[in-house]
């Protein structure tokens, strides 16, 4: 009785303010008390005020931390948008060109900070639209959540205009889903979704709301409601016991690796594991997410590791006689043959998700918990007087002596050319300028997929987390722009670089109109090739050079197609084109230098092949070696 | 190797199906699966019976574990466990056979639930072993229609977990 009082109390007193504002007759000092009471009651709670489900959605969300969405709107989701407009100044929302292209904003976004990324569609063809950004999400666990309209509830299975069971359809490519029955639920759901995206193995999530529980008007009791998710429980204890095992593994090593990969980065592993990596002196080969998990300029780094990683680190792998396997799933791409990967060597296999361990390859200690975590009790361990033998590096000299005369014998290489502009040049030299510049620090690498990604990956060097950012799992063509842009909402101060083929450009291309309109200046390095170059370069290995629809262009003598700068001038976007590799430096330091986005289309040889590669299916003894 | 696995869920729309899809995606076979509301109200007990070596089933197992609404799996083949299968089987009966086959139902401790002039509808519950035994009985007079819950299983005593 006494909380309705003050219900009454307070929204009495918020439509005096509101009148007495609008009057202007409150001074400044007065305005700010009552507001700071108006905001004291809505944290309490008690504020008494019905509010939409749209406006409890977007609130929410703010006590959520959200600052950004990433949102296409359409019937069912107006009533959201309109709750938007309301708090500009709390929330930016950030207009895509296609549903698509706002997920992988959301990805660049969530993939940069560590943070949830936020996207939002229509129902129907706005909620199919999220399909591969969801997918994608699981594949790389990464922490989105979108929220899709839904038409009204009694509507629901008529097959009504833009229906689509859009929960059905994701249930297998998200971690979890939501269909909201009733708006009373809608703080609870988004309190669990927050959760559940971004603790334990990270993954997506979508939120499907029915049009009429945005717009049904409710009295919101408490915006920190419990959970109700008894079948979660994303933290494990790691006992002491497992870890101390994996130090008597190292203890009887003599040839130690670790392959680490994106768990490294998802959890926030990467200082740790410098200074395990250090003080035990084991050198480190990373996967495509791994990279910038460790220092790429570090004396133990191998870089990349599996198809297209150097040929050193997959022959130490393929010697070593521990695998000490960080934050992984043993996928394809990194193990070839399974049966023949690492075989010489035990395994230690730590993962957040327990589904992983054992599950391509077994593990002779297998660890399901956080890997910062763990990497940190081994760094404790390791201070103990018991570990002095393991600690100090130096341990193993004659590993170190063979893994330098492989770095030696078979660094990366490519045969560079005078007459032609080639990708891997473009990449290595672009990233010489921006060292030159100083910008190096703050500068993210985005790409779309297929060869342009794996050069970027090989001739790139990255040396800190979240820098780096590909489509590595569903390998998502058209992935590179929307990404940047979503990076650059992020990271206003960052000089963001979408490096993309003109296969993957073109998938999303669109998106230059949100750079444009949303003034996030992205640059784009089109490595243009006219053709779809990983396939081209499978065919030329695989199927005789015959060209299965892998030709981009309009034909023989005609220009490169499509004009890749008349299309940017018709986003009023900066766009140069080259050919020549005198021409290069210039056009690169125009691109960075540029405080507009700029798309720099390079014609680029298509002969060129990714190398080393080790075939699919493959073992180390198939490489092929540039 | 045969297992049975006995899931806590939370009864919610959309479980079920999550779960054979998940199951389907990955590739595993379900011999049997039961689904039916627990002691408490929020929750369902799904029991399968799954074929596989001991890497698969610990995969089943983990991918079970790890569907946001699944509270708890256990794999209850290496317990001391009760499993039953209910059928209900309708078969072709003159007259003259009901006596014959109500002896047959006596002797699997079954019982006879509806009669027509030329049918007979039977109630028989237990181990598979026992329900397939029946069936084969039953095979001679020729079977009309035939309807199984699939398994259910619970641990014996106070089991490791058991409750919700």
């Amino acid at each position: 009785m006494l909380n309705n009082c003050y219900k009454l109390i307070v929204s009495l007193q918020l439509v005096l303010t509101d009148y007495l504002l609008k009057q202007d007759r409150i001074p400044k000092e007065t305005e700010q008390l009552i507001m700071s009471r108006f905001m004291e009651s809505t944290l309490t709670n008690v504020s008494g005020t019905k509010q939409s489900g749209a406006d409890i959605l977007v609130e929410a969300m703010i006590r959520q931390g959200v600052d950004t969405v990433f949102a296409y709107p359409g019937g069912a989701s107006m009533p959201i948008h309109q709750s938007l407009t309301k708090v500009e100044d709390r929330v930016r929302t950030i207009l895509p060109r296609n549903e698509q292209g706002g997920g992988f904003m959301a990805h660049g976004y969530a993939r940069t900070t560590g943070k949830v990324g936020v996207c939002l569609a229509t129902s129907g063809p706005g909620a199919t639209n999220f399909v591969t950004i969801l997918a994608d999400a699981k594949m790389d666990s990464i922490p989105v959540i979108a929220i899709t309209g839904q038409v009204s509830t009694p509507v629901i299975g008529t097959d009504a205009f833009q229906e689509t069971p859009i929960v059905e359809i994701c249930r297998p490519i998200t971690k979890h889903h939501y269909l909201v029955q009733r708006t009373e639920d809608i703080p609870r759901i988004i309190k669990e979704a927050f959760y559940i995206a971004n603790s334990g193995r990270p993954g997506p999530v979508i939120i499907d709301i029915p049009k009429d529980l945005q717009q049904k008007e409710i009295v919101v009791d408490t915006y920190d409601p419990p959970m109700n998710l008894p079948g979660y429980n994303p933290e494990r204890h790691i006992a002491q016991e497992n870890l101390r095992r994996i130090l008597q593994e190292i203890r009887q090593a003599k040839k130690p690796i670790i392959y680490g990969g994106g768990g490294i980065i998802h959890s926030g592993a990467a200082p740790a594991l410098r200074q395990f990596a250090e003080s035990t002196g084991i050198p480190v080969a990373l996967t495509l997410h791994g990279l910038g998990g460790f220092p790429s300029n570090h004396y133990l780094c191998l870089q990349m590791l599996g198809m297209h990683g150097t040929v050193y680190s997959n022959y130490a792998i393929n010697d070593a006689d521990l695998l000490l396997a960080f934050g992984v799933r043993f996928d394809d791409r990194v193990t070839g043959k399974l049966s023949e990967f690492a075989k010489h060597g035990r395994i230690v296999h730590i993962d957040a998700d327990a589904s992983e361990l054992n599950k391509n390859k077994h593990a002779h200690v297998a660890i399901n918990g956080d890997l910062a975590k763990a990497i940190a009790g081994l760094n404790e361990l390791l201070q103990k007087e018991e570990y002095a033998d393991i600690v100090g590096g130096g341990r193993y000299p004659d590993w170190m002596r063979q893994i330098d005369t492989w770095r030696e014998q078979e660094p990366m290489r490519f045969h560079d050319r005078d007459d032609a502009i080639l990708p891997q040049y473009a990449i290595q030299r672009m990233h010489q300028i921006i060292a030159e510049k100083g910008k190096l620090d703050k500068t993210i690498i985005t790409t779309g997929v297929g060869q342009h990604q794996m050069w970027s990956a090989q001739y790139f060097p990255y040396s800190k987390p979240r820098t780096w950012i590909t489509s590595g799992g569903l390998g998502t063509m058209g992935f590179g722009l929307p990404a940047a842009i979503g990076a650059k909402a992020a990271h206003p101060d960052h000089l963001v670089i979408d490096i993309d083929g003109d296969g993957s450009f073109l998938m999303n291309i669109q998106e230059l109109a949100c750079a444009y309109t949303e003034k996030l200046p992205v640059k784009v390095l089109l490595l243009n090739n006219q053709h779809l170059g990983m396939v081209v370069q499978w065919e030329d290995r695989f199927h005789g050079g015959n060209r299965g629809h892998t030709y981009l262009g309009a034909g023989q003598k005609q220009l490169p197609y499509p004009d890749f700068v008349t299309i940017a001038q018709g986003f009023k976007i900066k766009s140069r084109q080259i050919a020549r590799k005198s021409d290069f430096d210039a056009a690169i330091e125009e691109m960075i230098d540029s405080d507009t986005t700029f798309v720099l289309d390079v014609l680029v040889p298509y002969q060129e092949h990714v190398l080393p590669m080790i075939p699919s299916g493959k073992t180390v003894r198939d490489i092929i070696k540039a | 190797m045969r297992h049975v696995l006995s899931a806590v869920v939370q009864n919610q729309p959309g479980v079920l199906a999550q779960i054979t899809g998940m199951l389907a995606s990955r590739g595993f076979n379900i011999d049997s699966l039961a689904v039916g509301e627990t002691e408490k109200n929020d929750f369902s007990r799904i029991t399968f019976v799954v074929s596989g070596d001991d890497a698969e089933l610990e995969q089943v197992r983990k991918q079970l574990d790890k569907v946001i609404t699944v509270v708890k799996v256990l794999d209850i083949s290496s317990e001391n466990f009760v499993e039953r299968d209910l059928m209900l089987i309708k078969v072709h009966s003159t007259s003259h056979q009901r006596t014959e086959i109500s002896l047959l139902v006596e002797m699997f401790r079954g019982r006879v639930v509806d009669v027509t002039l030329d049918t007979i509808m039977i109630e028989v519950s237990g181990q598979e072993s026992k329900i397939e035994a029946f069936i084969e009985l039953m095979r001679p007079y020729g079977i009309v229609e035939l309807a199984r819950t699939g398994r259910i299983a619970l641990v014996r005593g106070v089991s490791v977990g058991g409750s919700i």
